[in-house]
């Protein structure tokens, strides 16, 4: 998807040429999701309205229907209309509850990203000074009991899936202890929960990856150089093993932060959040096809601005990357 | 490979997982067979009921026994992930390797999908397709599989780009042999097992994943049930009712983990295994030093590892002000062991002693008294003792400008301001003629070449007022002429502060050219020592004969084997009695192979050639 870069202007600017071509293939990548979107609602095997009314609908209904969503034009001319719409805002309408899909977007978008923010700022808190501390105090070979009980325990965290993670949580937190609310979204303490169940996981997996990318770090040959300089330990671990390490954590955090945006799908239908997921999944049982294409289109989007922000953060941490690419 | 994977099932975690996975397996075979009846058995009269003599769990609406119902659902839980699996990864080779099949073109539009599919998590790719395909257990498995491709392509094309470049790959591509068959018969056995370890482990996600799409309803549909839909049914009464929700769930979790940790435990198993004993510092007894003139004292100097193996045993030697000091020795005898040695930079489990270590008159070995002296020491060491490392590519942090990692110490050691200690790095920059040194300064190192990386690298031992720099095969990774310019550098260096250099290096050449005496080691002991102007002449060790014989000249016979010391260096591990160096000697006697010899008037041996057998050598001077 990269452009070719031949002008003298891009070559002199390494950063003005990673803005063109980074920019370039979020826009091939953002086409092409526009496009799968589109086509979604003509693989699907049969007629997707009949499908939606049921076999029970009137076929005036039915035909009716295909005519206010266009489905009767031809493709090319659907697509066109599609992304008109798309470049106007309209996102067309929903076919089980009639209001604007992009009404009921704005409606439940923000509690989807208000937990997969804090989910996230939750894991990075509590993954990389775990993860660095546990890398300083088992480097060479140090404690091996805890390093054991670190990694198998972040193996187990990391393999129990956010949703059964979420049932765990409400067994033991809200009907057994009574702490917080078993669902809904509320006061504080709602929150609590939900952010739990997407965080744990991720941040174990995070916490595991800071600490063997530290380790790694440790063993290279400019940390050597470092401590030959005489540094104090401190300068050397923050000043140059910590951005060195962080730049795995950092991607490994982005694909993580996608990944919970997903994962949101999941712990919305178990605490019965009024977000997204839960739109997504009910709109997917209901075959309400516009209102999925909007809300997929809105996930992959919402992943695309967070890797495109990685990006831009590792060549900020790691001037090579922006070079390596070229 | 066979034997690897059985080592693999004899560690702990390995047994254990390979255990679960097994059982698990079995569950799945044999559970339906058993148990279909207890399972679907309705029983009205015990509707929804808590755990009890008759049902361990408890029952669910309809009044079916939850226990029998968690254990007859593994069969489809677990094979509806295997196939999701199976598509996953005949989808991810396929599409993994279409760029080793496909030649330029197509392998850049298969590139290019599965680097903009990988960009996606997969559940959002799994709801994507979840939709096309249909909600139900085979849209759910068709979905999950095509789902978890992109994944197994991104590894598939990392793993065959990595063999690509083998040998025997190259081989092939100029014996003519086909992309595709090349793909069959010459890569994919290549990368099978790192392919089978992630396959393994991905059905643990895939497991986990579907149960995820039958728990919000998207999978297996009713009458069917699997753990994820069985969940999704009885969350709603998790209040009254919680082994209902908790016991599928335990189920995928356990089930989940026996992929996961048996994949896990393989790919460490077949990896390497780092040492993990711990060696404790001894601190023997400082004596000061006795030289006024001594730069670096090092007596009975010993290095060694858990194992236990010592690979320096016992060097001594003096380095005087202005004086260059050649170690030479093949790889392995112990001399840039030696050099961390000295330099402190020896990491635990590595453990050194010495009778006495002094830089400066000032011991570097032992306890101290106080703690400031810690700060004395670091500082002594920061500001004049300078190390230069082998690989100037990998020697300076990546991610920091060569003029910032220059004045850092400066800013630490002297106190220097952040404008002071950089404006003293482009100085020595300049000194270590590194041409635009203003500009340089404020490059990364990728921006630098080997020779002028080396060159920085020797500046930024001269940020502070070095007595000694200690070199570590500085030249090895540049090419001649540069190596020239560095070993010149270093010279000029020496003349004009009188700073005393230490230099290793396998180059028995190298040394001759610029050094003032010479330490050959053999095995992690000084075998010789002599001066540089007498290594023509009067090498009297067997060992230094054999090196200098192996330095090729203009006299040198082309249409002649090139020299070589016969036999290969011992391992540290396994010394022998006598001299180190008997086996591959061939004035070797009985005393050699019983008696270790001592360094005695500057040779280590039992049978010194004598000085004028010989005038054949050339030193190596060009």
């Amino acid at each position: 998807m990269t452009t070719t870069v031949s002008a003298p202007v891009l070559t002199t600017h390494p950063w003005l040429a990673f803005a063109v071509r980074r920019l370039g293939r979020l826009a091939g990548s953002v086409l092409i999701l526009v496009s799968a979107a589109f086509l979604m609602i003509h693989l699907i095997p049969g007629d997707p309205v009949r499908g939606a009314l049921g076999p029970a609908a009137a076929q005036s209904l039915v035909d009716a229907q295909r005519a206010s969503l266009g489905l009767d034009n031809p493709l090319w001319q659907q697509y066109v209309d599609f992304l008109h719409h798309l470049v106007t805002g309209n996102l067309g309408t929903s076919i089980t509850t009639g209001l604007p899909v992009s009404d009921v977007i704005r409606d439940r978008l923000p509690a989807t990203v208000e937990l997969a923010v804090a989910a996230f700022l939750v894991a990075m808190l509590i993954a990389v000074p775990l993860g660095l501390a546990m890398g300083v105090l088992t480097r060479g070979g140090r404690r091996p009991r805890a390093e054991l009980g670190f990694t198998s325990t972040a193996v187990v965290l990391a393999a129990i899936p956010e949703f059964l993670l979420a049932v765990g949580l409400v067994y033991i937190f809200a009907v057994t202890l009574h702490w917080f609310p078993v669902a809904g979204r509320g006061s504080v303490a709602s929150y609590v929960l939900p952010v739990l169940s997407l965080a744990i996981g991720p941040a174990a997996v995070l916490a595991r990856i800071c600490r063997v990318e530290l380790l790694a770090v440790l063993q290279t040959d400019y940390l050597r150089t470092a401590r030959a300089k005489r540094l104090p330990a401190a300068a050397v671990y923050l000043r140059h093993a910590l951005p060195n390490a962080a730049t795995a954590t950092i991607t490994v955090g982005g694909l993580l932060l996608g990944g919970m945006v997903a994962g949101t799908v999941l712990v919305e239908n178990v605490f019965g959040w009024p977000g997204l997921g839960s739109t997504i999944v009910s709109s997917i049982i209901a075959k309400d096809y516009p209102l999925v294409q909007g809300v997929v289109l809105v996930y992959g989007v919402g992943v695309l601005l967070v890797n495109l922000a990685v990006d831009v953060i590792l060549a900020l941490l790691d001037p090579r990357s922006t070079i390596r690419e070229s | 490979m066979r034997t690897r994977w059985i080592a693999v099932l004899r560690t702990p975690v390995g047994a254990g997982a390979g255990l679960l996975l097994l059982g698990v397996l079995l569950l799945a075979v044999f559970a339906p067979v058993l148990w279909s009846h207890q399972a679907n058995a309705i029983d009205t009269d015990h509707l929804l009921q808590g755990s009890s003599a008759q049902h361990w769990l408890g029952t669910d609406n309809l009044g079916r026994d939850i226990f029998y119902r968690v254990l007859v659902a593994s069969r489809t839980s677990i094979l509806l992930a295997l196939l999701a699996t199976a598509i996953a990864v005949v989808t991810g080779l396929a599409l993994g390797s279409a760029p080793a099949i496909l030649g330029k073109r197509g392998g850049r539009a298969a590139i290019a999908v599965v680097n903009i599919a990988v960009a996606f998590p997969g559940l959002l790719l799994a709801l994507f397709f979840a939709v096309v395909f249909g909600v139900g257990a085979k849209g759910a498995v068709l979905a999950i599989g095509f789902a978890g491709a992109p994944s197994f392509a991104r590894l598939t094309q990392t793993l065959v780009a990595g063999v690509a470049e083998r040998d025997f790959i190259a081989a092939a591509r100029i014996a003519g042999v086909g992309r595709f068959r090349m793909l069959v018969r010459h890569i994919l056995p290549n990368i099978a097992e790192p392919l089978v370890v992630n396959a393994t482990i991905g059905a643990g996600g895939t497991l986990l994943a579907f149960a995820g799409l039958s728990f919000i309803g998207l999978g297996v549909q009713p009458p069917a049930y699997d753990w994820g839909r069985m969940l999704g049914e009885s969350l709603s009464g998790i209040y009254v009712h919680p082994a209902a929700a908790l016991a599928p769930g335990v189920a995928v979790v356990i089930a989940g983990l026996a992929f996961n940790l048996f994949g896990e435990a393989v790919a460490k198993g077949l990896g390497v295994q780092v040492p993990r004993a711990r060696w404790t510092s001894r601190t023997p007894e400082a004596v000061p030093a006795r030289d006024s003139d001594a730069v670096l004292v090092v007596e009975d100097l010993q290095v060694s590892f858990p194992g236990p193996v010592t690979p320096v045993r016992g060097v001594s030697f003096t380095i005087r002000k202005g004086e260059i000091v050649g170690l030479v020795g093949e790889s392995g005898s112990g001399k840039s062991l030696t050099a961390l040695a000295v330099a402190q930079l020896i990491e635990p489990p590595g453990q050194v002693t010495a009778a006495e270590l002094s830089f400066l008159g000032a011991p570097l070995l032992g306890r101290l008294p106080v703690r400031s002296t810690a700060a004395t020491r670091r500082r002594l060491l920061g500001t004049s003792f300078a190390m230069v490392f082998q690989d100037p590519m990998t020697s300076f942090n990546p991610t920091k400008r060569i003029g910032v990692q220059l004045a850092e110490g400066a800013r630490e050691h002297q106190g220097l301001s952040r404008r002071a200690a950089m404006n003293r790095a482009i100085d020595r920059l300049r000194a270590v003629r590194v041409p635009a040194a203003e500009r340089r300064a404020h490059q990364y190192p990728h921006e630098f070449s080997g020779g002028m990386r080396q060159r920085a690298m020797i500046g930024m031992g001269l940020m502070g007022t070095p007595a000694l720099i200690v070199a570590d095969e500085p030249t090895t990774a540049l090419d001649v002429t540069v190596q020239r310019q560095v070993l010149r550098l270093l010279e000029t260096i020496r003349s004009e502060d009188d700073v005393a250099v230490l230099l290793i290096s396998h180059d028995i050449s190298v040394v001759a050219e610029i050094c003032d005496r010479v330490l050959v080691m053999y095995a992690g002991r000084v075998v010789e020592d002599l001066p540089a102007t007498e290594l023509a002449t009067g090498a009297r060790h067997p060992y230094t004969r054999a090196l200098l014989a192996a330095v090729p000249d203009l006299d040198t016979a082309l249409d002649e084997p090139l020299a070589v010391i016969p036999g290969r260096p011992v391992d540290p591990a396994r010394l022998p009695d006598g001299c180190a160096f008997a086996a591959r000697c061939s004035f070797a006697s009985d005393r050699c192979r019983t008696e270790d010899p001592v360094l005695v008037d500057q040779v280590a041996c039992w049978h010194p050639q004598a000085q004028a057998e010989y005038s054949s050598f050339r030193t190596g001077q060009r």
